[in-house]
């Protein structure tokens, strides 16, 4: 009888615990919303961050684009040629790029990359009582270390997604034209009477924007929140990790599903 | 790392970032769907638009002079309401005929724009008297059929009238 009404308590716990972390969450992120100010008045801290979270960021985002490129135009043609229509390769390759695998595997990569770094970087400085010592010294931790970060982090995302893009359609040209012969002038041609302006190029920049709200703000509340032990801030870290991929996965379906419904 | 060269490297990053923004929407998109300011309104009925879609392009001679605006449903002559945005730098004139064609066999489908011989030019507003709907397959199909079966007892009695 005892342990039924203990795993009870139990569950009753965990969500009490669970909302209370989410409600913590929602605070945190409007406090570094509210607090933003310094990252715009001393713009030189949240040009540190994009160094670290963005120019940093740019080798595995372009060397990864132009492997998706040239994959999918690789796996594309082997279908397309069986349909004798080789030349809509390149609206193959631009529109799963720009719609779907530049902003959502940007993010990903952006989240391992960029989003562990942040979280272990804070929780470092939660466990070495930097943060602490910040508060004693009256400087604001939320305004002087968080909301550079998260600005950098919004900044950084559009720009990795386009270039993770621009990456994977010239891969995808190296390997279609250059490599396999699908005529030049029908790969673009194609690709410019396919892809529009607003219904796709300006959907997936909406979306990297909103993947890097989420990835950003998740991994600084991770840091920020994590236990201040060694392992504390090895478990936040992979937190992060998880926690960012399926939130982009999720947020993704759900944008998709407003984004493209009335698209033929 | 000091300041300038943060700053240096955060400036290519930016700028390569913008360049490939400028390049998804230059090279990669279109950005050159016809303005509502630079453009006329024009209607034309359709007894049956197919698979024609809003957005879909307006061709004249194989070049693309608009886009589909907007598609209804006519209650009164039970017919499709096209409209459709032609570009302003060309004109047409009031007997041109619209009719819905295909790219390839299985493309999408689109308005071909025929010019007539009248001196009169299309404004906005104007609806097209001279159009064609498109072809339905089944229908076709179904047609080709009817007159297989027409033709069968008919050429039989031709022979037979030989004979």
């Amino acid at each position: 009888m005892s342990t039924i009404v203990r795993s009870i308590a139990g569950i009753g716990r965990r969500t009490l615990e669970g909302i209370s972390r989410m409600g913590y969450a929602t605070r945190f992120f409007i406090a570094a919303l509210m607090r933003s100010g310094t990252a715009f008045r001393r713009f030189g801290l949240t040009i540190r961050e994009i160094y670290f979270s963005g120019v940093l960021s740019l080798i595995i985002i372009l060397v990864s684009g132009l492997f998706v490129g040239m994959v999918l135009a690789l796996q594309g043609y082997e279908t397309l040629q069986t349909y004798g229509s080789e030349e809509v390769l390149g609206v193959l390759v631009a529109l799963s790029l720009v719609r779907e695998l530049g902003p959502v595997v940007a993010a990903l990569l952006f989240a391992s990359r960029a989003g562990s770094a942040i979280t272990a970087e804070i929780g470092l400085m939660k466990a070495t009582e930097q943060l602490a010592a910040m508060e004693m010294m009256a400087v604001d931790p939320v305004a002087r270390v968080v909301a550079p970060r998260f600005w950098a982090g919004v900044i950084s995302m559009p720009l990795l997604a386009a270039l993770f893009s621009a990456m994977g359609i010239l891969g995808g040209y190296l390997v279609g034209v250059v490599l396999i012969g699908v005529d030049e002038g029908s790969f673009w041609s194609q690709m410019q009477a396919k892809v529009d302006f607003e219904e796709d190029i300006l959907n997936g920049v909406i979306k990297s924007v909103v993947f890097g709200i989420a990835v950003t703000a998740i991994a600084l509340f991770e840091g920020y929140d994590a236990p201040p032990t060694a392992e504390g801030v090895s478990g936040a870290t992979t937190r992060t990790v998880v926690t960012s991929s399926l939130a982009i996965l999720a947020l993704d379906f759900v944008l998709t599903a407003f984004m493209f419904r009335g698209i033929s | 790392m000091n300041r300038a060269m943060l700053d240096l490297w955060v400036g290519i990053f930016v700028v390569a970032g913008i360049g490939a923004l400028m390049f998804l929407a230059l090279k990669v998109g279109s950005m050159n769907t016809v303005d509502a300011k630079e453009s006329y309104q024009v209607t034309a009925l359709f007894e049956n638009i197919g698979g024609l879609k809003a957005r879909a392009p307006v061709k004249s001679a194989g070049v693309v002079v608009g886009r589909v605006s907007s598609i209804s449903f006519d209650d009164k002559t039970y017919e499709a309401e096209v409209t459709f945005s032609l570009d302003k730098r060309y004109s047409f004139p009031t007997d041109t005929t619209a009719s819905i064609l295909t790219s390839g066999l299985l493309g999408e489908q689109y308005i071909g724009l025929e010019a007539g011989g009248e001196s009169v030019k299309l404004k906005n507003g104007d609806r097209l008297k001279l159009t064609q709907s498109a072809v339905v397959l089944e229908n076709l199909i179904g047609q080709f059929l009817y007159s297989k079966a027409q033709e069968g007892p008919q050429q039989e009695g031709t022979t037979n009238e030989v004979q």
